[in-house]
């Protein structure tokens, strides 16, 4: 209700500042932020913290003094888990409310649906979740991981240091865990690894009848080789999994499982105890031991006034492109789109497991991988990292389809996916 | 082998100077506080050490290391056991086993453990302890003993069988001997003979112990492997089968709970209520609560937090039911589609309001230890929530029953829904028989969702995932028609669960839906429609 009044509110300022007054407010103007995350529905599990974060980020930075001299302001729009509702959403924060970014979505449906949105007003979208790759577009930022800053990594740890020989790819059925699990197979085949040590296994989406493909996994599991699941399960799915992994004695040491839809607010709602040493890949986790980190944990609990209250990657995400974006509008002394979109590139700012994250001209950032494994606290202990950044590759070496393909969104080249092949801008995904 | 090095090691303590004991404890002390500086892939070696030792106290230090309460003292390196003490961390000396006095977490680094440092320990521990005189703690050995084969224990399993009497420990150590004999240089009788018995007694944990020796296998023993493989495999078919079996009643029970309140809501009734998830996601959350008080006030009580969580269920959804039914539905007998529109309406300001209240997220409700774990009865993994969940909604099912078949409330509610106006002339106060109906079934969904809080997140979505399912459960098996619903939940549950691995999770439920559509087509009232004159009325 609140969030409605203050919608209508921000669509009556807007009307009242664009039509009778216009340009009288100039001067003590506030820059507009655009939150767009669905309070309700089905996404609301995750979304809604990635909206608490952004407010508090915004209220911290106005404590400081705003950017380029004014205050900033939220813009909060709920776009309540419906697809086509965050195209309308997101038109009506670039147009009714004048945002000068936004900062949302979740699924990467929901991103699909927006693109052309922000393409045809030239505005600017932080997206700050892990997803599949194959995408860069010239007005969104992707500060989350791309596969081979999350998916490859995991699954280079478990060869190494677990010896896994044999791979269960589980996933729920939607575009993030095909195409993660398109690119992992290419990548385990590349590797060595059998075709028929491979199992690949989807299941709908909110699925909590686990006990035929947990039992499956166990029967897969011993055939004498190493075996581990590398898991693409989404939101209120993994809750029923994990249980029944417990009950069914499915150990980490036997067969652990490697999750990247798992942090640690999904795993507030599980007794982890028995799931300790299953495994989750994330460029961020709560424990990481980082002076920024431990100030930003504080705020945050702070700000919610919930001491209980945990952090996340997703919110490291926006943590990093908020930060990219002040930095990118001082640098350009304008918020105005062009000059923004430009000066992003090559902004280098701290990210919260205590090094520095840069934006790419492939608009992705680099950032460290993490490996954690759960512990009965329900955090996650950092058991291996990679000894340096990786940079987001949006289009996978691994699929015959995009492994041509680069993007470089400076001029002259100004190209979301140029084919090194042919010499041209265009292919797949134009 | 660790005999020998023990015996090495304690004759070199009786060279030296220092009294023996006082000379090992510091040796062991010594191994002790490396594994603060020990990286985690050098962890094995560490561990190996002090498994050799073979003095008590590793049983106590290497269980602490498992389970992550070893921590090194940041200032001197010093490693100690420790317990949780508030925000502070007890210590408690390794060697001595006595306290060490508290100091708060930030003084204390944790030693890391990953996986492979679990498995260390967990094969170490099974070393160390199969001599052990509590015979639960040498069958976790011999367990684990077998789950990671290691060679090198042969001489260790050798000497612990002959001294082992208790015979499930016995027949689990000659397992553990039989897989490692495989992997030794031992003859090939004496691997014949271990083929032998590992394709006897084996279940699916023997599968990988064969298939791995399959590689390395000379000839003459290599058909022995294939054949008692296949022999294996064979016997797993028929448990498969058995297994599915259970899988689809189990699936079968969760929908019988989802769909029991809507039989008496939707199928007695006649409301098309798309209130009714919520009225489980309530139950649900009934239990949250429950558990918060009863885990901050009376932790004791705690196993039977599901026990008291039912009745309260039972009341508060039960009584969302009749406001529901006295200020809304009432208004709108005779018009489905209206009620369909409202009652959709109210599950979202249900689902919203939980989700104000609680927040977006999942709730914590905790597994009491005897819905935990499962046990193997035969070649079948049967867990223990699935279990008493069918007993659940098994019993749920027969008290309703009873109530509607034996009592006079059962009767008034059978009058008004079969001949309203009959019953009415008949001295019954139909619209209190309404409410209470009303009230009956959200009641029931309420407890459903008890369970449900079980096996499902508790979240404001909880009960989206399951209105479709019971509406199929409650068409299939015959509107109006209380053993239909049993019925028809157990066989959607059995065919969805035999359909599931040929066709997967995805495409198994699309084949039911269809399969489901082109039954109502055949018969349009499901498989047990009422008869005479009160359906057409």
């Amino acid at each position: 209700m609140t969030i409605r009044a203050r919608v209508t509110g921000a669509f009556l300022a807007a009307v009242l500042s664009t039509t009778a007054f216009n340009g009288a407010f100039a001067a003590e103007d506030t820059i507009k932020v655009g939150i767009l995350h669905s309070l309700s529905g089905t996404m609301a599990i995750s979304e809604t913290t990635l909206k608490d974060a952004m407010l508090m980020l915004i209220e911290e930075q106005n404590k400081k003094g705003g950017v380029l001299g004014k205050k900033l302001e939220a813009v909060v729009v709920d776009p309540a888990s419906d697809w086509p509702l965050f195209a309308e959403k997101a038109r009506e924060l670039v147009s009714v409310n004048k945002v000068s970014a936004v900062f949302g979505c979740w699924t990467s449906v929901s991103r699909k649906s927006v693109l052309p949105v922000f393409e045809e007003l030239n505005s600017i979208l932080f997206y700050p979740v892990q997803y599949e790759g194959e995408e860069s577009q010239r007005n969104v930022f992707y500060t989350g991981a791309a596969p081979n800053q999350q998916a490859i990594p995991a699954v280079d740890y478990l060869m190494e240091n677990e010896e896994v020989e044999r791979w269960v790819l589980a996933g729920t059925d939607y575009v993030y865990p095909r195409t993660t699990n398109k690119i992992l197979e290419a990548y385990l085949i590349s590797k060595g690894v059998k075709p028929e040590d491979i199992m690949i296994n989807y299941t709908p989406f909110g699925h909590s009848d686990w006990q035929t493909i947990v039992s499956d996994i166990k029967k897969f599991g011993s055939a004498g080789k190493k075996t581990a699941v590398v898991s693409t399960i989404n939101g209120d799915a993994n809750v029923p999994f994990y249980k029944e992994l417990a009950n069914q004695g499915v150990k980490a040491e036997d067969i652990p499982v490697v999750a990247f839809s798992v942090g640690e607010e999904e795993l507030a709602g599980l007794d982890t105890g028995p799931l300790v040493g299953h495994l989750a890949a994330w460029n961020y986790f709560q424990s990481v031991d980082s002076p920024a980190n431990a100030a930003f944990i504080e705020t945050w609990k702070a700000y919610t006034k919930n001491d209980k209250r945990v952090t996340n990657d997703p919110m490291e995400a926006h943590y990093i492109g908020f930060n990219m974006w002040l930095k990118a509008v001082e640098k350009a002394g304008t918020t105005d789109t062009d000059a923004v979109l430009d000066a992003m590139i090559g902004v280098s700012v701290p990210n919260l497991s205590g090094g520095y994250s840069t934006m790419m001209p492939n608009h992705h950032i680099t950032k460290p991988v993490l490996i954690g494994e759960i512990q009965s606290d329900g955090q996650f202990e950092t058991v291996w990292e990679t000894p340096g950044l990786v940079l987001g590759d949006e289009w996978s070496d691994y699929l015959p389809d995009s492994k041509d393909l680069i993007s470089d969104w400076r001029a002259p080249m100004s190209c979301g996916n140029f084919n090194v092949a042919t010499g041209k801008c265009g292919g797949k995904g134009s | 082998m660790y005999r020998i090095i023990q015996t090495v090691l304690a004759m070199l303590f009786l060279f030296a100077a220092m009294p023996q004991g006082l000379r090992a404890a510091e040796g062991l002390r010594n191994l002790v506080n490396a594994l603060g500086e020990a990286k985690l892939s050098a962890m094995d070696e560490h561990i190996a050490a002090l498994a050799k030792t073979g003095e008590p106290e590793v049983v106590a230090i290497l269980d602490a290391l498992g389970a992550g309460n070893l921590y090194a003292r940041k200032t001197d390196g010093q490693v100690f056991l420790t317990k949780e003490s508030g925000s502070n961390l007890a210590l408690i000396d390794p060697i001595s086993g006595e306290s060490a006095g508290e100091t708060p977490k930030a003084a204390m680094s944790k030693i890391k453990v990953n996986n492979s440092v679990r498995r260390a320990v967990r094969a170490a521990l099974g070393g160390l302890t199969l001599l052990s005189p509590d015979r639960a703690q040498r069958l976790k050995a011999a367990q684990s003993v077998l789950q990671t084969p290691d060679v090198d224990a042969l001489d260790a399993v050798e000497n612990a069988l002959v001294a082992e009497k208790d015979e499930a420990v016995r027949t689990v150590l000659e397992q553990a001997r039989a897989a490692m004999l495989l992997a030794s240089d031992r003859p090939i009788e004496e691997k014949k003979e271990a083929v032998r018995l590992l394709r006897e007694n084996g279940g699916r944990e023997a599968l990988p112990v064969l298939s791995a020796a399959l590689g390395s296998a000379e000839n003459g023993l290599e058909q022995d492997i294939e054949a008692a493989i296949a022999s294996i495999e064979q016997a797993q078919e028929f448990w498969n089968a058995g297994q599915n079996v259970w899988y689809g009643l189990s699936l079968g029970s969760v929908l019988l709970l989802a769909a029991i309140g809507l039989a008496i809501t939707f199928g007695v009734m006649g409301i098309i209520n798309m209130a009714h998830g919520e009225m489980v996601m309530l139950g649900a959350y009934t239990t949250f609560l429950v558990q918060d008080v009863v885990r901050t006030s009376f932790p004791h009580l705690f196993e039977w937090s599901l026990a008291i969580a039912l009745p309260l269920a039972f009341l508060f959804t039960g009584t969302v039911g009749l406001v529901l039914e006295r200020g809304v539905i009432r208004f709108l007998y005779g018009r489905p589609l209206e009620t369909l529109l409202a009652t959709w309406g109210i599950s979202l300001i249900l689902q919203q309001s939980v989700r104000t209240i609680f927040g977006p997220t999942n709730r914590e409700v905790g597994n009491p230890f005897w819905m935990s774990g499962a046990f193997e009865p035969g070649g079948l993994t049967i867990t223990w929530n699935r279990l008493w969940i069918i007993v659940f909604a098994l019993a749920v099912f027969a008290a309703l029953l009873f109530l509607l078949k034996k009592t006079p409330m059962g009767l008034q509610m059978r009058a008004v829904t079969q001949n309203r106006r009959m019953a009415s002339s008949m001295g019954i106060r139909t619209p209190l028989v309404d409410a209470l109906t009303f009230a009956l079934g959200s009641g029931i969904a309420g407890i459903a969702g008890v369970a449900l809080s079980q096996i499902d997140n508790v979240s404001p979505n909880l009960g989206q995932g399951y209105i479709i399912d019971s509406f199929m459960v409650v068409v299939f098996g015959g509107v109006g028609n209380l053993w239909g619903t049993l019925v028809g939940a157990f066989s959607l549950g059995i065919l969805n669960k035999f359909l599931e691995p040929y066709a997967g999770a995805v495409l198994g439920k699309i084949l039911v839906l269809v399969l489901i559509i082109l039954f109502i087509q055949k018969r349009p009232r499901g498989l047990f429609a009422l008869k005479g004159r009160a359906v057409e009325a």
